[in-house]
Parts: C-alpha cells; sequence; structure tokens
C-alpha cells in the first residue's frame, strides 16, 4: 500500500481528495485506542488468573482485585507438589508428545507415498484420510472405548495416545503431502541414479527438505491434544493417570475454597501453550491457514 | 472436500520416468498410519452407527432395534426435552461466535493489518484466549463471576452498577449467556489469526487502484477485501460450527455434566454424555449412540452443504 505514495504519505484523487494511506491522523488515533481496548478485554482475564494465582487467597477473599507485593509461589508449590499437577503435567507430556510424535512420523512416510505414486488405489487412500478432516470425532467415543476395552488400553496412557495419534492423522497428512508435491522430481532422480533405494531417498533426501513443513504439523498438533478433555475423562480412569484438564476437575472438586491454589492450577494448565504460541507462532498460524478453505 | 488456499499443490506430474514408486513400497509408506488411523478412527466412527440401531442393556448388545432408539430421542423423557433444549443452546452458542468473529474478529484483524508498531504483540495478546483449554477458560470465567469473591462484581459495585452485580452462573436467565458471551470471547482470536494471513493475501494493487478511483474505505472493504477473503470466511463459519455443535468443555467446566442451573447451560454433547456414561438408563448406550450418530450427519451434512454453497457465491463474487 506505501508503494504508491512518491511523495511520502500523499497522493490525490482527480477530485482532490487527498490519501494518506494510512488514513487520516485522528482515525488511526481511535482505531489504536479501540485496539489497546480490546487487548484489555482479552487478555485482563488471563492476568486476573496469573495475579490471582500470585496471591494468597485470604487476599483474595479481602479484595478480589488488586495485587499484593511481594507475590507469593506458594500457591504453585502447593498445586505442584500437594495436589498432584507435577503427575497431570507430566501425564499431558508424555500423551502429548507421544502422540505428536507417532501421527507426524506415520504421516511424513504416508504423505511422501501419496505424492510420490501415481497408483489409482493410493488416490483411494489418499481420500480416505483427507475424509477424517472433517470427522467429529468426538461423537466415536463409546466405540474408542470399548474397542480399547477390548485391548486392555482403558485408564492407560498409551492408549489415550494412540487414540490422539490416528486423529491428527488426516490433518498432518493434507499439510505434508501439500509440501512432499512441491518438490521437484529430480532431487530424487540424482540419488535413484547413485542406486539409492525408496526408504534411503525418501528419509535422506526428501525428509530433510520437508522439515518445515514437519514443524509445522507437529507444533499445530500440539495444542488440540493438550487442550482435549472428553477423551481422558471418559478413557482415564485413576487419578495417577489423568492429564491436565482431567486433573483440573478433581481439583476443582476438592480444594474449591482455596482460590489461590486453583488459579495456579488454571496457570500450569496454560503456560506450555503460551510458550509454545510465542516461540512458534509462525507455525500456529501456518497450522490454521493450511486447514482453510476446507 | 478441501481446497488447500495457502499450500497449493502444483498439479500432479506424470513423467516418461513415471512415478518413482511403486505400488508395493507406497503401500509400505502408507501401512502404519492406515493401521492406526483404521484401527483408532475408521473402525469405531463405524460402529458408533451400528450401535444405534440396536437395544442395549448396560454393555451387552440386545436384538435389532431399527429406529426404535431414534424415535425414544423425541419421545421418551428425559431426552424429549432435553435434546431439543440443548439444540437450541448449541445453535446460540454458534450463532453468537459466528456474530462475534465476523464483527470483532474481522475488525481486529482488519486493523491489524494497517498496523505496524506493535502488530505482533497485539496479535498475541488477541489469539490467546483462542489457545488456552476450554476447560482453562471454563473454570476461570466461574471464578471470575463467582457472586461473593469474583473481581467482576466487584468491579460493576465499584463503578456504580452494583445492581448488575448479580449471582452470574446461578441465575438460569443469566448462565446461558455466559456461556455464550464467554465462547465468543475465546473464538475471537481464530479469526483475528485467520482473517490475518488472507488479508495478507491480498493484493495491495486492487485497493490502491480503488482509491485512486476514489473509493472510500469502506467501499475499498466491502467491494474489494471482503470478496477476496470470502474463502476464509467460509472455514471460520465452517469450523465455527463444527465447535459450537460439538462443544463439550466449556459448558461441562461452568455447568457441570448436567448444565447447572436447571439446564441452562446444557449442550448436546453433554446430553450425550450423560445418556452415555451417566444415566441409569439400560438402554443408554442405544440412545446415546442414536444422539451422536444424528448429530454427526448434522454436523458433517451442513459443514459439507455449506462449503458447496459459499464456494458457489465465492464464485460469483469474485
Amino acid at each position: 500500500m506505501t508503494s504508491l505514495t512518491t511523495t511520502p504519505g500523499v497522493a490525490t484523487t482527480p477530485t482532490g481528495k487527498t490519501i494518506r494511506p494510512r488514513g487520516p491522523r485522528v482515525g488511526r488515533g481511535v482505531v489504536t485506542v479501540l485496539m489497546s481496548l480490546y487487548a484489555v478485554v482479552a487478555i485482563g482475564p488471563l492476568l486476573l488468573m496469573v495475579a490471582g494465582s500470585l496471591r494468597t487467597s485470604a487476599d483474595l477473599f479481602a479484595n478480589p482485585v488488586g495485587f499484593e507485593w511481594p507475590p507469593t509461589v506458594s500457591s504453585y508449590v502447593f498445586a505442584w507438589q500437594q495436589a498432584n499437577f507435577s503427575r497431570y503435567f507430566l501425564n499431558s507430556i508424555m500423551v502429548t508428545v507421544g502422540s505428536v510424535v507417532i501421527s507426524t512420523a506415520v504421516s511424513v512416510a504416508a504423505a511422501y507415498a501419496i505424492a510420490r505414486s501415481q497408483s489409482r488405489l493410493v488416490q483411494i487412500i489418499e481420500s480416505v484420510f483427507l475424509s477424517g478432516l472433517m470427522l467429529p470425532i468426538h461423537l466415536a467415543i463409546l466405540p474408542v472405548f470399548y474397542l480399547l476395552d477390548s485391548l486392555h488400553l482403558v485408564d492407560n496412557l498409551f492408549g489415550l495416545t494412540m487414540v490422539y495419534a490416528a486423529a491428527g492423522i488426516p490433518f498432518s497428512i493434507f499439510v505434508l503431502t501439500a509440501f512432499f508435491r512441491q518438490l521437484p522430481y529430480e532431487l530424487e532422480e540424482a540419488s535413484m541414479i547413485d542406486g539409492a533405494g525408496a526408504f534411503r531417498r525418501f528419509w535422506s533426501v526428501m525428509v530433510p527438505l520437508v522439515r518445515p513443513a514437519i514443524a509445522t504439523v507437529a507444533i499445530f498438533r500440539f495444542v488440540p491434544v493438550w487442550n482435549d478433555f472428553l477423551y481422558p475423562l471418559v478413557l482415564i480412569r485413576s487419578a495417577d493417570r489423568y492429564p491436565l484438564p482431567v486433573g483440573l476437575t478433581s481439583f476443582f472438586g476438592q480444594y474449591q475454597t482455596n482460590w489461590s491454589a486453583l488459579f495456579a492450577g488454571l496457570v500450569i494448565a496454560t503456560i506450555p501453550l503460551v510458550l509454545l504460541f510465542l516461540l512458534a507462532t509462525k507455525q500456529i498460524i501456518a497450522g490454521l491457514t493450511a486447514g482453510m478453505g476446507k | 472436500m478441501v481446497h488447500a488456499v495457502q499450500v497449493v499443490p502444483p498439479t500432479r506430474r506424470r513423467r516418461a520416468l513415471g512415478a518413482h514408486l511403486g505400488l508395493a513400497s507406497a503401500l509400505g509408506f502408507l501401512a502404519p498410519a492406515l493401521l492406526i488411523f483404521g484401527v483408532f478412527v475408521l473402525y469405531p466412527m463405524v460402529t458408533a452407527f451400528s450401535y444405534s440401531l440396536f437395544s442395549w442393556s448396560g454393555t451387552a448388545r440386545g436384538g435389532f432395534a431399527g429406529l426404535a432408539n431414534f424415535v425414544s430421542l423425541f419421545t421418551q423423557e428425559p431426552y424429549a426435552t432435553e435434546v431439543p433444549r440443548a439444540f437450541g443452546h448449541n445453535l446460540l452458542i454458534f450463532v453468537g461466535t459466528v456474530i462475534g468473529q465476523n464483527t470483532i474478529g474481522l475488525a481486529l484483524a482488519h486493523a491489524l493489518h494497517h498496523t505496524t508498531r506493535g502488530r505482533r504483540l497485539f496479535q498475541t495478546l488477541y489469539a490467546m484466549p483462542y489457545l488456552v483449554s476450554p476447560v482453562v477458560i471454563g473454570y476461570l470465567w466461574t471464578l471470575l463471576l463467582s457472586p461473593t469473591f469474583g473481581p467482576v462484581n466487584k468491579v460493576l459495585e465499584a463503578i456504580g452498577l452494583g445492581q448488575l452485580a448479580v449471582p452470574w452462573l446461578g441465575n438460569p436467565d443469566t448462565a446461558l449467556w455466559v456461556v455464550v458471551l464467554v465462547a465468543v470471547w475465546q473464538w475471537i482470536g481464530f479469526p483475528v489469526l485467520l482473517y490475518g494471513a488472507a488479508l495478507g493475501g491480498v493484493p495491495p494493487e486492487l485497493t490502491e487502484a480503488a482509491s485512486l478511483d476514489g473509493a472510500g474505505g469502506w467501499r475499498r472493504f466491502r467491494h474489494i477485501t471482503l470478496p477476496l477473503i470470502t474463502p476464509a470466511i467460509t472455514t471460520v463459519t465452517v469450523l465455527g460450527f463444527i465447535a459450537a455443535m460439538e462443544s463439550f468443555a466449556l459448558p461441562y467446566a461452568i455447568g457441570g455434566s448436567s448444565g447447572t442451573p436447571a439446564g441452562a447451560t446444557d449442550v448436546l454433547s453433554l446430553v450425550f454424555y450423560r445418556t452415555a456414561f451417566e444415566s441409569g438408563d439400560s438402554n443408554g448406550i442405544g440412545l446415546s449412540s442414536a444422539l451422536a450418530t444424528c448429530l454427526f450427519v448434522f454436523i458433517f451434512g451442513v459443514a459439507v452443504l455449506a462449503t458447496r454453497l459459499m464456494r458457489k457465491r465465492e464464485e460469483s463474487l469474485t
């Protein structure tokens, strides 16, 4: 939009109206104020959550809006040590990382085959995977429960991990296939002449080239798995195996009056996602827009 | 069904050399994904339908019941009352979020697009609620809206709006609106990110040309930007629809599995959950599977239909 302006910031229309590419000053000012106001609306509740976790419950009850100095981290210590949050956190990490690794690994291989095969059968398989993009998979929770039950994987973190790994496959294949298809055949031909087999070409030539897509898929899948609630609510029975979202429900039932600890628990469940977003905004937005146009 | 907008796969080249991958190797690469997806997604999805056609006693499958479970869902109490009521709540959540996303969300994305200083910061702040788990969001708001110690009512009292300091979540008339507004608030981050990307794809020459022709800001937006980002609007609307129809964690955290107070925060997934896992009904599996099937057909059908219709409209707009 700025490329137009020869005289900085000013251009004139045939009617003599002056155009400023960024709009009139006053308009910009109003927009900035409105944007800042909404930023407060968006982030305010989350700041109250963080502030609440750093205060004592007594102080919270005496003065709901405020901040205590010096802040105290005793609620975090309590949630982490006494209220099992270290366990929940570890469970969440294991399930999320495990499922993301599995679904990404199998999807990279599958996407390579889909992009490089011209068989009719493979095309049909691709459409089966892609149909999974819009499936409301939570509605299959009952059969999933009985399936895991027959495999002795109910109340088992590995069972939960496999369910999430499977759920992540359509999206991962969708994004990765598009990337593989953009890579020219010539890259592989060179190594083919050197006598490399299909797996060598895939592993040493192609996988390094799709690394950005792998990062996008892995990081983007982290979010829904970390946040998911219904599957562990139904599939996990022992408190020792709860991931964070289900752990929170039992925590909220048990420590209703310890508000400071409740806030701390909420913060603990949220921090990894905030860090992930700050460190990998690009990948998360790429993941969101890859699903665009479904 | 899938048209990638951002990642456009180039048309597959058929070369004289042929594909580099024979069918046997291709299937080898596909096998692990097929196995996991088949076992943990496809098989359960298909059996979910079959469950709804049988009568159940506890976890034992009884005889073939045809459509009896579906009929019971709409004639037998409490389902005959709960299902339509919950459905109405799902619709309300959908309408609320779509309006929020396409007014506030779109405006924010548009404003962000024309901001240089602090763009990244604002984007992060707006997107944050969307990334946080709906369970966390739900519990957070129950604390913030608590009638005795919640900061929201304290602030309302402090600024002289004491009559508004009501027990928001204790009153059936307000509790549903809290769920709707919290969902709206949370999901505004999604279009901010998505529309941001779509706006980045609008060629600046077009709006420049229009402004040279004397088109004001609104007209440029309405006749150039808006038609070009319709695919993104379709995506946000369809995904918002799916999410609203499936919403479970947020209402569960706010009103528990029974949608307190008095079913005011009940949604279809909660009815499903109660029927399957908490009801004393011995045919709970049959009934809940019938509900899941209806919901599935509705979600999938509307999503596919809406996408088709919008694609057609997009073509006429551009």
